[in-house]
């Protein structure tokens, strides 16, 4: 398994008093760290960002709504999964992923909703482009994250990735994490 | 001896495209084979359009007047339960001037309109209703304006097929030896359905890579390193390892049998599965020993199956099922349409470690499969580089034909070229 790397020691996350006077800037904050670490292929210290009992789900594009303890979905990650996730691309052997494609997240339109118990939900849209060989692919689509509270800290308690576009025909795949 | 086939008479390379030497143990293919326009034109006639194409299940429209729209052999063509319950399939098109009347990938109608003029046709095709009749006299056939049925539709246990060439043997007779494996499938699962969600993608390199990769156990180990030691991570031990065979079905369809070391919902279990779903998966194994006795029975629950069905379909009843068709749009692009075929009554747990089973592997948010599209469009880079002519299929060629050969690859071949060269249709 990876190592967890202290997210803390590489790139601060904001430190927060509670959760429901969360600003829209401190979660900009959040949102852009996680990006660039993505971008710069840093994932244990992205993983770092997610809470032990997080989930990262991207639906299949017919099912936005799906719900993967009934439908099938592209990503179901828990927290030992998205690891395996991570070391599977940290290695060599991720062969889609070898050499890494150049990204770039991006991530606009960022609201915050109404809190709920101790988790803040939070909508972003985003555009990820990648870059590999001589192709360029772009993903689009809106992001549901819920935001939790660890140790005065904003963590990813779960982020669901509905991409907008209809099929994954222009872009093979989701061998990158969005 | 030498068995060559001379299709330079039509194709545009200068030589045999399949050579076979069973004396010297060698099968090869051109490579121009997966990068010829010339050929892929000549395919979608000759393949294409004389085969057997997958169009869906019938339990995507259970209901009257459900519906699904999709492509088939390159055709838009869409799927409606008719009016006395029949699985009708229509060329997308408006008999008066050719808009699509179907819109819409999947729903339920009673009456398809067409949006330009309105003419509007029910579930059986017929054209029930056309704006200003009169305008028409008495010179027109209504009833001769009904929407193309496409040439043949028949389907196998809930596999529905179509050809665009009306003289093409019946789909029995076309299955050959895969009815056999249709069957272990749909037997073990009871009341198989499609899952919803549905994995469309798409790969940069020639179609019958795809047919060669889905049935490829050689690859198995080397390129899904990432995989098995995910698999590794959750618990499952490795060390049965992947035995079997592989088998030509005739007709050019093939499969590979195999026990392997994850465990299967219907009915092998694993430490994976959670203790509370073993005794529900003892059930199931007893269920299918008592119905199909104690031999065939292992062979559901145990045996892994990757089934090829000629041309572009793919069933492969592994640690989950899945159904996938793939379609050429050039040499060097093929499209991918894949579902999830599951029991319609499955214990919630079961129906999860199914789900995250082909997720993880087959899905291409998975582990496995973005490495599979990197090896074939890797493959087609590697042919476009020039210099080596000639594929190799010859592995197992000496011995009877373990699960890691290329037997299996070598009946689609063998069924492509007679297509290709016209020996047979
Ligand atoms: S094209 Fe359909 S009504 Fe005219
Ligand atoms: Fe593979």
């Amino acid at each position: 398994m990876t190592a967890t790397a202290d997210a803390q020691s590489v790139a601060p996350t904001p430190e927060v008093g509670r959760i429901d006077s969360v600003t829209r800037e401190q979660v900009e904050d959040l949102l852009y760290l996680e990006a660039g670490l993505l971008d710069d292929w840093e994932l244990d210290t992205w993983l770092a960002l997610y809470t032990e009992d997080c989930r990262y789900v991207i639906p299949c594009n017919d099912t936005p709504e799906g719900d993967p303890a009934r439908d099938l979905v592209l990503v179901d990650d828990d927290h030992l999964r998205l690891s395996c996730r991570v070391e599977r691309l940290n290695s060599r052997r991720a062969h889609r992923e070898y050499p890494h494609s150049a990204t770039s997240h991006q991530v606009t339109n960022v609201r915050l909703l109404p809190v709920e118990g101790d988790e803040l939900p939070v909508l972003a849209e985003f555009v990820v482009w990648r870059f590999r060989g001589e192709r360029s692919y772009s993903y689009a689509g809106r992001y549901h994250y819920r935001l939790r509270l660890v140790d005065s800290r904003l963590r990813v308690a779960s982020k669901r990735c509905v991409l907008r576009m209809g099929s994954l025909r222009q872009v093979s795949d989701v061998a990158i994490i969005l | 001896m030498t068995v060559t086939h001379d299709p330079t008479r039509q194709l545009a390379a200068s030589g045999p495209l399949v050579e076979e030497d069973l004396a010297g143990h060698r099968f090869r293919v051109h490579r121009s084979t997966m990068t010829s326009p010339e050929i892929h034109t000549m395919e979608l006639e000759r393949v294409f359009g004389r085969s057997w194409l997958y169009v869906g299940h019938e339990s995507e429209i259970p209901g009257k007047g459900d519906y699904v729209r999709r492509p088939v052999g390159g055709r838009r063509v869409f799927m409606v339960r008719g009016r006395s319950g029949q699985v009708n399939v229509f060329h997308n098109s408006c008999t008066h001037r050719g808009a699509m009347v179907c819109r819409t990938d999947r729903g339920n109608a009673k009456v398809f309109s067409c949006f330009y003029h309105a003419w509007s046709f029910n579930t059986d095709g017929d054209l029930v209703g056309v704006p200003d009749r009169q305008a028409y006299g008495d010179g027109l056939d209504f009833s001769a304006l009904g929407l193309r049925s496409v040439p043949r539709v028949e389907s196998y246990r809930g596999f529905v097929f179509l050809s665009y060439d009306p003289d093409i043997m019946g789909l029995i007779e076309y299955l050959a030896d895969a009815r056999e494996y249709i069957d272990l499938v749909v037997d073990a699962t009871g009341t198989p359905e499609i899952i919803s969600g549905t994995n469309e993608y798409a790969i940069n390199a020639n179609w019958k890579l795809l047919a060669e990769n889905s049935i490829d156990g050689y690859h198995a180990v080397s390129t899904h390193d990432t995989y098995f030691k995910y698999l590794v991570a959750l618990g499952t031990d490795l060390a049965g390892g992947v035995n079997g065979t592989a088998r030509a079905l005739g007709n050019g369809h093939a499969v590979l049998e195999y026990a392997a070391p994850w465990g299967r919902p219907v009915a092998k279990w694993e430490p994976l599965f959670g203790e509370a779903s073993r005794e529900e998966i003892g059930r199931l194994r007893a269920e299918l020993v008592d119905r199909y006795g104690e031999v065939r029975a292992s062979r559901m629950a145990d045996t892994n199956r990757n089934l090829l069905i000629y041309p572009n379909l793919v069933i492969n009843d592994i640690m989950a099922v899945t159904v996938r068709t793939f379609m050429p749009v050039s040499a060097d692009r093929m499209e991918i349409t894949a579902w999830e075929l599951a029991p319609s009554e499955e214990l919630p747990q079961l129906r999860q470690r199914r789900l995250d089973s082909f997720l993880t592997f087959l899905g291409p948010g998975g582990f496995a499969t973005p490495d599979d599209i990197e090896a074939l469009e890797s493959c087609q880079h590697g042919f476009h580089s020039g210099g080596v002519e000639w594929n190799d299929i010859s592995r197992g060629m000496a011995r009877e034909p373990q699960a890691n050969d290329e037997e299996q690859m070598r009946a689609f071949w063998r069924r492509w070229n007679e297509q290709m060269i016209g020996e047979t249709r």
